[in-house]
């Protein structure tokens, strides 16, 4: 890359070639005043104090470090489990949603708008908004509507407006691009709390940056607990956000860590595996790994998770798997729902499908031997499963049918 | 070499013409119809031509462009159909300015310096992409120069007088300004901040400005014609056509572009 002198004064946002805002220019100037103001907000002490005071009293956090000793003593190695599910909503979404919610309206701006896939982003930005005041519109894929019906009943009750995204394949893209169209139209009022470490700067640093207290606690409970670090530590990747919290503190530590995309029905079938099977690639405003075809038309793609069916994924992780300083895998729908039911039965934990092919990763690397006895392994457990109960119910029915 | 934008906009300002481009996703709404499409707005009256390049997920177009690009992708329109037919309206029109108009990935996906030779060779005179601002288009402009054709950006009523500027020391050809804080789509009235943006632009800058999204009748084009080189008319085309009586695309892109210069 060429540095010239503009390059670098305006060319923001870059985690080695990925990255970048590739936007309407109707939106720039909205992204330049949200980059400034978020920094200013991370400046001001009495800012954060707010954020703190609303993660500890509100969501409950620090979210504990459980042993799960069952599940070690059947997959023969040491595995401690990061309690995302225990947050208020259910899942680490609420972390970056209470502070940018806290910025829109710091910024002076009445009406927010949300993207959702699973529809946890949706429904902890309609409780973010409830809790300050603020008009919600949430963007929802007419598919995945039908799969989180609880999810949307839920963001309708906490006062939201949830809109039926019918374009494309009607699920977290779709949605996406359909609130990218809303704040295009909208910008001078509306603030965008995007669900992922993803879209244009600074998103994707934001997201990373607010999400970063999961690990940051992770690492100094099993510090507590443990004695030491963890050999390895692994979380699911959709976009990416709850890996990129969890992977931050730990950057600089000896251990590995592991994301894990969904495979679908397999990696040489429909899955969505991006950082896998994709190339470098703009949507939704970044330059990232891309599932999409030789003319880069974006692919279709599947997951049993609503929260992983993204055929995009945050720059960070890109750079992150090209700088070799995370390994990326996949679990295929049947893996995750194995580990689903596993954890329940062993530790009494239901965990979102999400976060189940993270378990379902590890259960493969541990008969693989590429997880071994002797490690410590720390899996972020994103959220719970109670949005997922149908959905299980239904495909667990179709495999004994 | 010169470049046909250029030329165009010299004769026109010599005229106190205002020229008029119609929008047209490629390879839609068949393949086959694109040049026999432009060939008709050109009898209108059009002055210049739009090629646009169907992406699957359009951020910055409404519903009537979001649907012409899904089915130009099921019809098989790529970026090298596009630049076939772009060779074919060269062959017929030898002055006709030809813009491609798309989104930062199918480029990046072609490979810019391959796509920069290959649409040189076609006949190209300006490339438009939607999500990439200058400062991610900075190699880009740089190849896209050297193959004579104009890298085109835009600038919206939210412009700063910042953007503005860097936009202008790197656009060139002309710079298209979004008549709308939005996304494409005919409407009824013209923003009532657009004289007071396209003033702010001026004072900046000396580069032919286009006006687009949103321009749907005569009146509007009069309008624009007071203040700005160029008038883009984008998804009220894309809509006449799509409604055009028993799919006669040509007569219905000729009528429309013709009631649009003479005043309906």
């Amino acid at each position: 890359m060429t540095e010239s002198k503009i390059e670098s004064s305006v060319r923001a946002g870059y985690f080695g070639s990925f990255g970048g805002q590739y936007v309407p220019e109707t939106l720039m100037p909205a992204l330049q005043q949200l980059e400034s103001a978020y920094r200013e907000a991370m400046a001001d002490k009495s800012f954060l104090a707010d954020v703190d005071n609303l993660l500890r009293d509100y969501v409950g956090r620090p979210t504990p470090l459980t042993f799960a000793e069952r599940l070690s003593e059947t997959l023969d190695t040491t595995i401690y489990l990061k309690r995302e599910d225990l947050c208020h909503t259910g899942a680490h979404k609420i972390n970056a949603v209470l502070a940018q919610a806290l910025l829109a309206k710091r910024m002076g701006k009445k009406r927010v708008i949300a993207e959702t896939g699973a529809g946890q982003h949706g429904v902890a930005t309609a409780t973010a908004c409830a809790l300050l005041d603020l008009d919600c519109v949430v963007y929802m894929g007419e598919v995945d509507m039908a799969r989180q019906a609880l999810n949307v009943f839920k963001m309708k009750v906490l006062g939201a407006e949830v809109i039926g995204v019918s374009a494309g394949s009607q699920t977290l893209k779709d949605a996406t691009s359909e609130a990218i169209r809303d704040w295009v139209t909208t910008v001078r009022d509306t603030y965008y709390i995007i669900g992922s470490a993803i879209g244009p700067h600074p998103y994707p640093t934001m997201v990373r940056d607010l999400q970063g207290v999961i690990g940051r606690e992770a690492r100094s409970q099993i510090i507590d607990i443990h004695g030491k670090l963890p050999s390895v530590v692994m979380a699911c990747v959709g976009g990416g956000s709850n890996a990129i919290g969890m992977f931050h503190a730990f950057l600089d530590d000896q251990v590995r860590l592991i994301g894990v995309e969904a495979a679908g029905l397999g990696l040489h079938s429909a899955n969505a595996a991006t950082l896998s099977l994709g190339r470098p690639g703009v949507l939704h405003g970044t330059l990232s790994y891309l599932l999409q075809d030789a003319n880069g038309q974006v692919s279709p793609v599947h997951s049993v998770s609503a929260g992983l069916d993204y055929p995009g994924v945050g720059p960070e992780h890109a750079w992150l798997k090209v700088s070799e300083k995370a390994e990326y895998y996949s679990a295929t729908d049947a893996e995750a729902l194995e580990a689903f039911q596993e954890l329940s039965r062993l530790e009494g934990i239901i965990p979102a499908l999400e976060p189940s092919h993270a378990l379902g990763a590890l259960k493969r690397l541990r008969s693989e031997n590429e997880i071994v006895s002797s490690d410590v392994v720390v899996v972020n457990v994103s959220g719970r499963g109670d949005k997922d109960m149908a959905t299980v119910a239904e495909e667990l029915a179709g495999l004994s049918s | 070499m010169e470049n046909h934008l250029d030329l165009m906009f010299q004769e026109l300002e010599k005229d106190k013409k205002t020229a008029m481009i119609p929008f047209l996703p490629a390879g839609w709404p068949e393949l086959d119809s694109t040049t026999k499409i432009v060939d008709a707005a050109v009898r209108g009256g059009a002055n210049a031509v739009e090629l646009g390049w169907a992406f699957s997920d359009p951020l910055g177009d409404g519903p009537v462009n979001q649907v012409a690009y899904n089915r130009a992708i099921r019809n098989g329109s790529s970026g090298s159909s596009i630049l076939q037919n772009v060779s074919e309206i060269r062959n017929k029109h030898s002055r006709l300015p030809i813009i491609v108009m798309g989104y930062a990935n199918p480029l990046l996906s072609y490979g810019v310096e391959k796509w920069a030779s290959d649409a040189k060779a076609a006949g190209v005179d300006g490339l438009i992409c939607v999500d990439l601002p200058p400062q991610e288009a900075i190699e880009i402009s740089g190849v896209l120069k050297q193959s004579n054709i104009h890298p085109i950006f835009l600038l919206a009523p939210t412009s700063t007088d910042e953007r503005i500027e860097l936009i202008a020391s790197y656009g060139t050809g002309m710079i298209y300004c979004v008549s709308v804080v939005g996304i494409t789509g005919a409407r009824r009235a013209l923003s009532s901040e657009l004289p007071e943006f396209i003033k702010r632009v001026k004072e900046k800058t000396n580069v032919p400005l286009a006006v687009g999204f949103g321009i749907s009748d005569a009146d509007h084009v009069v309008s624009v014609g007071n203040i700005a080189e160029a008038a883009v008319v984008g998804s009220a085309f894309v809509e006449a056509i799509s409604n055009a009586q028993d799919n006669d695309y040509e007569a219905a892109a000729e009528k429309f572009i013709t009631a649009l210069v003479n005043g309906g």
